[in-house]
């Protein structure tokens, strides 16, 4: 094995940000021993979504008997990432349980009874994963359902899909959260499999530079991983040791750390060629890789003074809350709060039967003495303490204001959407006021206007383009009616060129002139298809026009007596003779055939 | 059984308003103390009685306002703002005027505005200066130091605080003449800004005008050791965390360099650094009244520019203005520009640098 990995962290340049804050850590006792193994729950809740993405296909029924490892859905049509059988057992409910979620949100689960055998199915690693394609790791990866531990959970193998080529790879085991030590334990016990697990995101990302970040009050996971990182193959791997200021295990607060670079707004750490995974999730990539287990356990931190013996755990997903408290000897106060998550960013479960998921890293069940409520909201005094803590920095009393007034405007141009929540601002505040409780609901106010405001422009889409089809609608019935108006205009003329008009000889001089026009234009027409190049053209041009002629003529003697004149409509007022009603019609009927074929000599020009 | 519910965090700084402002008031005692040493106990009554009024009237306001007073009264906002006024006006003013400054300070400029956290202005600056407009003599007759006179007892003090004459029937005035020993340079005893001021305008040099013996320190007899005692209760301030160093250090930085670029132009007729910076309110106004956050900019850069703004301000109206001493105008102007301040000091949120540059 090489030792040529960097681990000498006090030469990489480190930057800072802004604010941040040093509460009590409490790590301890939680961390000081190793992770313990409870027996297993006697009835697990698997719940189908575990992460942020689409769910998987459901593939076992009520009644089935499952291994340990067994899918229990499968990537269907919309790629979901599947969840796994954590034990073996009989599948005895498929239905909606309790999630892990602080309304108490129920959502779709299966409910699994031990059998406690706890049997493997078989097994299927893929040790040498340099030889695969990169397809096919990420696809073994996404099989075995692997998600991010850290954060929000979202599917490891669709993250690192689109991140080839990028500079840095940041295994983020910083854990700045007070009281949560499973990523501490993880490091210090599996370093190791962290670094195996850390450098097959580096084969799969191609990074040019990968750094696993820890905080200073992690000696003993420093010195783990520093001694595994120079036994790595890869020699890209740096331990860096980062100070202790909470957030700093931000994903942006710990690229700034890093990189001295901010994550755009709105963007993501590939824009500036940066991605982070958890410690635990490069573990679990290990595991799925070198072992063939997808990710049916975490660390899970048990931890509080209500508790009698706070400790780290394994602990299978899908076991209740309550179970694992059991087993930590939780005796609860009156007002118990239980928290999933840390002090900081966790939030309280109204009740204990909730399953861990992939995303639960601590269950903290603190007294009253130990984490007091809080007390009554005192008027903001504006001293900006919330402001000079705040890692993105905002101007969290602005935006106290502004989300009280419900001034959304506001809200935005002070940039709200880049709060974290990561609540240094609430636990400053001297006035003890729930900042990060007015940003949560000010943010789900905004979101739903931005839904209502969507469907309002949907709605005003659908509206326009309602209206505009009336408008053309109306335009094309406009237009037959303007057809037919001139139809039954032509018709009129052709009567009147035979109709006697003594009695409104005032208006005929119009009418004549209009007439008049007519001709010319017909006339032209014709000039302009006789003008056609193709000898057919000219040929039919000219028969089309002695047709017309003739039909005008004929048209002319049909409907009176008078010797034809050179052009008939020009005459047409001087007519004086009445005609009769079958006259006129021949007449209209003659000059609509002479149309006709001036029209049909057009169009065979144009063709 | 069911559990608590909250919102994250969940853990606090366990450090409330109430607390802040207890730190305040105890880091106020040195500062009361010099100025109890070197100008009687009349400092002591004022300060009784202004936090009597000031409890009152807050918490009338908070009845009238249909609040609970007791929340209110406990939070000692009231008290610091009827500390701060109470050290700044002449120890032996006669008790209605910090009274009426009390009662405008607490009524009019705080709760008027919507109570605590809602006032533009410095509450304690603005009854001063209603004061300071409105009886300009009571204002202006502070006591000449002990070292050179002997001041009234504590007995003496409160006769001439509740009725204007000591046992022995003498007047404020006649206190502030007779006592100060040698008739010649007794005729009216002025505070060293004010001293300096007079002189200066009829046309003597500075080194002349400090040659009187109120000038027997560096920056005036007296004075220059209230201002260093407010200093030290400043500096505990900071090391407390109650403050940050910004707001002082901006306004003594902003006053010292005006002062000493006005030294360096005409050094015998502008007073120098160390009489700005050590005399009339200077470090009161630096650590403890330009510090009060709610009438402050709440950003950093935005508190380095109102404090700096409020140094020079300081600087030109005591060096062209019509008082001597300038912190409760300078600081009424400076809160005035607040909302602009933090409209254009606000910093630039983390992964918005390039809409910026």
């Amino acid at each position: 094995m090489s030792s040529s990995a960097s681990v000498n962290s006090n030469t990489v340049q480190l930057w800072s940000f802004p604010g941040g804050i040093h509460p009590p850590e409490r790590k301890a006792p939680a961390n000081e021993t190793p992770i313990r193994r409870f027996p297993i729950a006697p009835e697990l809740i698997v719940p189908l979504r575990q992460h942020i993405g689409a769910l998987g296909e459901l593939v076992v029924q009520v009644g089935d008997y499952v291994r340990k490892g067994q899918a229990l859905t499968q990537p269907g049509i919309e790629h979901g990432l599947p969840v796994h059988a954590p034990t073996s057992g009989i599948i005895v409910e498929i239905g909606d349980f309790p999630l892990n979620h602080p309304s108490a949100m129920r959502g779709p689960g299966i409910r699994l009874r031990a059998d406690g055998d706890d049997l493997w199915i078989d097994r299927h690693p893929l040790p040498n994963y340099q030889s695969s394609t990169r397809l096919q790791v990420l696809e073994h990866l996404h099989q075995y359902g692997i998600a991010g531990l850290g954060g929000a959970g979202f599917p490891t193998a669709r993250k690192i899909a689109s991140a080839n080529g990028i500079d840095v790879l940041i295994i983020n085991g910083v854990e700045c959260e007070p009281y949560i030590a499973a990523d501490d334990r993880l490091m210090r016990e599996h370093a190791d499999a962290i670094v195996r697990g850390t450098e097959a995101l580096q084969w799969l990302t191609q990074a040019k530079r990968v750094v696993i970040a820890i905080e200073d009050n992690k000696p003993e996971a420093i010195t783990a991983m520093q001694s595994a990182a120079q036994n790595a193959t890869s020699s890209v791997i740096e331990v860096v040791v980062i100070p202790t200021k909470y957030p700093s295990g931000g994903e942006r607060q710990l690229i700034q750390i890093l990189t001295g670079k901010q994550v755009p707004a709105q963007g993501l750490p590939l824009d500036i060629g940066v991605l982070m995974h958890n410690t635990g999730t490069a573990f679990a990539v290990s595991r799925a890789l070198e072992k063939g287990e997808p990710l049916i356990e975490r660390v899970v931190t048990l931890t509080g003074e209500a508790l009698a013996t706070p400790c780290t755990a394994w602990v299978p997903l899908g076991t209740p809350v309550a179970y694992l408290l059991e087993q930590a000897g939780f005796t609860p106060e009156r007002d118990q709060r239980v928290i999933m998550g840390g002090p900081m960013m966790g939030f309280t479960l109204p009740h204990l039967q909730v399953p861990v998921i992939k995303t639960t890293n601590c269950i903290l069940a603190p007294t009253r003495t130990e984490l007091p409520a809080a007390g009554p909201e005192m008027p903001c005094i504006r001293c900006g303490a919330c402001a000079d803590v705040c890692p993105a920095s905002l101007l969290p009393q602005q935006l106290y204001w502004f989300a009280k007034s419900k001034d959304y405007d506001g809200l935005k141009t002070h940039h709200l959407p880049d709060c974290i929540e990561c609540g240094a601002c609430a636990y400053v505040c001297p006035s003890e006021i729930p900042l990060v409780q007015y940003y949560r609901q000010a943010k789900a106010e905004m979101r739903e206007q931005a839904i209502e405001h969507q469907k309002a422009e949907i709605a005003r889409q659908r509206f326009e383009a309602r209206q505009a089809r009336l408008e053309r609608e109306k335009q094309e019935r406009l237009e037959r009616h303007r057809k037919a108006a001139e139809a039954r205009e032509a018709a009129l003329a052709a009567r009147e060129q035979n109709t006697p008009a003594a009695s409104e000889g005032d208006n005929d001089p119009v009418k004549a002139a209009l007439a008049r026009v007519k001709a010319k234009k017909a006339a032209a027409e014709g000039a302009t298809t006789s003008s056609a190049s193709s000898k057919d053209d000219q040929v039919a041009a000219a028969v089309a026009r002695a047709k017309a002629r003739k039909a005008a003529r004929e048209a002319e003697n049909q409907t009176s007596n008078t010797p034809a004149k050179p052009s008939a409509q020009n005459d047409a007022p001087r007519v004086e003779k009445p005609v009769s009603n079958k006259d006129q019609v021949a007449a209209a009927v003659a000059r609509a055939k002479a149309r006709k074929a001036a029209r049909d000599a057009e169009k065979d020009k144009d063709s | 059984m069911s559990f608590y519910v909250a919102s994250s965090p969940h853990h606090h700084l366990r450090r409330s308003t109430a607390d802040l402002m207890r730190l305040v008031l105890i880091a106020m005692i040195p500062g009361i103390l010099a100025q109890w040493y070197f100008f009687g106990w009349g400092v002591i009554l004022q300060l009784a009685l202004a936090i009597a009024v000031a409890l009152a009237s807050e918490a009338l306001c908070l009845l009238a306002r249909d609040r609970a007073p007791s929340s209110g009264l406990r939070d000692y906002t009231a008290v610091v703002t009827a500390a701060l006024l109470a050290v700044s006006i002449p120890p032996l003013a006669p008790w209605w005027i910090i009274v009426i400054g009390t009662l405008f300070s607490i009524v009019v400029v705080k709760h008027l505005f919507g109570g605590v956290g809602q006032n533009i202005f410095n509450p304690a600056m603005a009854g001063y200066v209603l004061l300071l407009i409105s009886f300009p003599v009571q204002m202006t007759s502070w006591l000449p130091p002990s070292s050179l006179t002997e001041l009234p007892g504590l007995w003496d003090s409160i006769l001439v605080f509740l009725f204007g004459f000591t046992g022995e029937g003498f007047s404020l005035e006649q206190i502030r003449r007779v006592e100060s020993g040698t008739l010649l340079d007794a005729i009216v005893m002025a505070t060293p800004l004010d001293h300096i001021k007079t002189e200066l305008a009829q046309g003597f040099t500075l080194s002349e005008a400090k040659s009187a013996p109120i000038f027997s320190g560096a920056a005036g007899m007296g004075w220059q050791w209230v201002n260093a005692a407010y200093l030290l209760g400043g500096l505990f301030l900071i090391q407390q965390r109650v403050i940050t160093w910004h707001i002082p250090g901006a306004l003594l930085g902003s006053l010292g360099l005006f002062a000493l670029i006005g030294a360096l132009i005409a050094p015998d007729h502008l007073p120098n650094v160390d009489i700005h910076l050590l005399s009339g309110a200077t470090m009161l106004a630096a650590f403890f009244i330009a510090t009060d956050p709610v009438s402050a900019a709440t950003s950093t850069r935005g508190k380095l520019v109102y404090a700096g703004l409020i140094g020079v301000l300081i600087y030109v109206i005591r060096t062209w203005g019509g008082y001597p001493d300038a912190v409760a105008f300078a600081v009424l102007l400076a809160n005035l520009c607040v909302p602009v301040i933090d409209q254009y000091t606000r910093p630039t949120v983390y992964g918005h640098r390039e809409e910026r540059s």
